[in-house]
């Protein structure tokens, strides 16, 4: 999902741009293999979201040339593909934008025999993602992870709140301006419909007023909304409880050791169920270097290769060869592989259609206006 | 011809970087998905939830107008009246922090105002009570009055060394005191660059997100929130253009008061 800050998701672009022009006098064997024209790769990817040798390593191995170019947000990364300037090979958007490209007719389906290390995908991502892509024909999973509550056990002791178990827990008023919850529509919308019992997915309409009117009731206890300041705030002891992604966890516990905090950062999913989040590549049907796009994707499942890059990203890997390779503390580090069992009420988004965004969008905005 | 030639470069980035954009945000403004013609996007100004956030937007940009007004125009003066070199220093000072990245410098306010940030942290070294400084109104007129403090300063300072020194020596000789002089001489003959201020501070402050974001803690929706949020998180391009739209009323408006009361140009900036 969302990774790190803006500014370095720009240092990456530069340090991305200058490896590509750095590799065009790379070994004697990948000038030769480029020559017998092997061909391009258009890759359109998140921000700081991959190892950047692999991109040089898949280079050398092929020969075919890497255009890496990256994106912020799935909303700002359709149009560009739908408009086809540039024509992406292979894309990496998240759940829902999939089964919006899907509806759409944008995707092409996947030739799995160009893709066999596709077994090293472990099978519960496949069932996971049939939420969104309903015969596992156009995707393949690259990264997953839950959201959920990041909360400081030394300031809640302060402040004598038990810590949090539950998305109703963010409704304490004793958490009185000590609470940052995530600036998006979609996931703040999922904290309030996950503890009223609703599906994340709800386009009822009395489901969807409920909820509103919980977030509207919530925002005096809100010191502020926001997406990845959530991590730096948390670390920096602003705030007793965040919303955050699963992703960040590693990062952050590693922070709070090397700082050597007085207190610590633990992560919980709530009871209710959360969003469970998938990132997986795609390839365009305006794509064409298709064959291309399929060798990427194969390579991107090498477990060697998803090792490398899950040690980059800290986003959980749905490979299950590169999860083997991992150490045994990681392996068991609940907040980036949580016990599936504890997944049991989560949900993955959905595309819900141009008429429930509009309504998702109009209701969040009477609650930042209130 | 060879004139026209010269002219080329400037016409082409004219039509290509400002005019096509213009007319594109006129055509998504006043139409909706299916392409037909809408005035919907322009109207939905007068729902709630629009109205309120583009009030607040104009309290807070006037408000921090006012503030920088009040801030520059003695800072402009003071300078006027040192000599070159030292007056020069200053304005070289006030520029000096432009040079750095605006997102850079309203991220050093949230490090400064936050509740465990410097400010609180001097607070709590004298013993004195906490404050409550960030994710307010207060918060964002800061943002404003200090990223856009120097727009308000250079173009009062031009055009207040361009009066000439005989006219204050006549109000002088003629008897009037300080206040006087400020009334009838200095104020009157330095419009053009207060009115070309106003402007300069009026318009990005009415149109910030940044600011509202990062020290209001979003917790603040301003228009210029609504219309981000209509092109990056909701898709809804024809929305942000029409609102966008709405809002280019009111820079005209603000561009007409400067082509009234600044004709020769003299308060531009640099």
């Amino acid at each position: 999902m969302k990774k790190r800050t803006f500014a370095l998701a720009l240092a990456a672009v530069t340090a991305v741009s200058s490896l590509l022009t750095g590799c065009g006098g790379g070994t004697s064997e990948s000038a030769s293999a480029a020559s017998e024209g092997s061909g391009e790769l258009y890759v359109y990817n998140w921000g700081e979201y991959i190892d950047e040798d692999v991109i040089t390593q898949f280079e050398d191995e092929t020969g075919i040339k890497v255009i890496y170019d990256m994106f912020e947000t799935n909303e700002e990364m359709y149009p560009v593909i739908e408009a086809g300037g540039v024509n992406y090979d292979v894309v990496c958007p998240s759940d829902y934008m999939i089964q919006k490209m899907i509806e759409n007719g944008m995707l092409a389906e996947l030739n799995f025999d160009n893709i066999p290390n596709i077994k090293e995908i472990d099978e519960t991502y496949m069932e996971m993602s049939k939420a969104f892509d309903p015969d596992n024909k156009y995707s393949v999973p690259y990264c997953w992870g839950t959201v959920g509550i990041l909360y400081n056990t030394k300031r809640l002791q302060e402040l004598g709140v038990e810590p949090p178990t539950a998305w109703a827990d963010l409704w304490d008023e004793r958490l009185s301006g000590e609470i940052l919850m995530q600036d998006s529509v979609r996931d703040a919308f999922m904290v309030a419909l996950k503890k009223d019992g609703f599906s994340m997915n709800s386009v009822d309409e009395n489901e969807l007023q409920q909820a509103k009117q919980d977030l509207v009731d919530q925002k005096p206890l809100v010191q502020a909304y926001v997406i990845d300041q959530v991590r730096d705030k948390m670390i920096g002891g602003e705030a007793a409880v965040g919303v955050i992604y699963s992703g960040e966890m590693l990062y952050i516990q590693e922070e709070v050791a090397n700082l050597g905090l007085d207190y610590t950062l633990e992560y919980v999913i709530p009871e209710e169920g959360t969003n469970l989040w998938l990132d997986s590549w795609v390839i365009p049907k305006n794509a064409k270097n298709k064959e291309n796009a399929e060798k990427w994707i194969d390579f991107l499942c090498r477990p060697e290769i998803a090792k490398a890059n899950f040690e980059y990203i800290t986003y959980a890997t749905p490979n299950k060869g590169a999860f083997d390779l991992l150490d045994e503390e990681i392996q068991n580090n609940k907040a980036v592989f949580p016990d599936i069992d504890s997944l049991k009420n989560s949900e993955v988004f959905q595309y819900l259609g141009d008429e429930a965004d509009t309504l998702y969008n109009n209701l969040w905005k009477e609650v930042k206006s209130n | 011809m060879s004139k026209k030639l010269l002219a080329g470069p400037y016409l082409i980035w004219m039509t290509g970087f400002i005019v096509i954009p213009l007319l594109l945000i006129v055509y998504y403004g006043l139409t909706d998905r299916t392409g037909a013609f809408t005035l919907a996007n322009i109207l939905s100004i007068a729902t709630a939830e629009h109205a309120k956030a583009l009030w607040l937007s104009l309290g807070l940009s006037l408000m921090s107008t006012v503030i920088c007004l009040l801030l520059a125009y003695p800072l402009a003066m003071i300078l006027r009246n040192r000599q070159m070199g030292q007056s020069s220093f200053i304005v070289f000072i006030f520029i000096l922090p432009m040079w750095m990245n605006f997102l850079l410098r309203t991220l050093a306010w949230q490090t400064l105002l936050e509740k465990g940030g410097v400010i609180n942290g001097i607070l709590t070294a004298l013993h004195l009570p906490n404050q409550n400084l960030i994710n307010t109104p207060g918060a964002i007129i800061l943002g404003m009055v200090y990223n856009f403090l120097p727009f308000m300063v250079l173009p009062i300072y031009n055009v207040l060394c361009k009066i000439d020194d005989n006219t204050i020596n006549a109000a002088r000789d003629l008897g009037a005191n300080f206040a006087q002089t400020l009334w009838w001489i200095w104020f009157p003959l330095s419009v053009p660059g207060v009115i070309s201020g106003i402007t300069m501070v009026f318009v990005p402050s009415l149109t910030t997100f940044v600011i509202s974001n990062l020290l209001g803690g979003s917790k603040i929706l301003l228009i210029g929130n609504v219309i981000e949020q209509e092109f990056t998180k909701g898709s809804n391009w024809h929305m942000g253009s029409g609102l966008s739209l709405v809002l280019m009323a009111f820079i005209l408006l603000s561009m007409a008061l400067i082509a009234k009361y600044d004709k020769n140009g003299e308060g531009s900036t640099f």
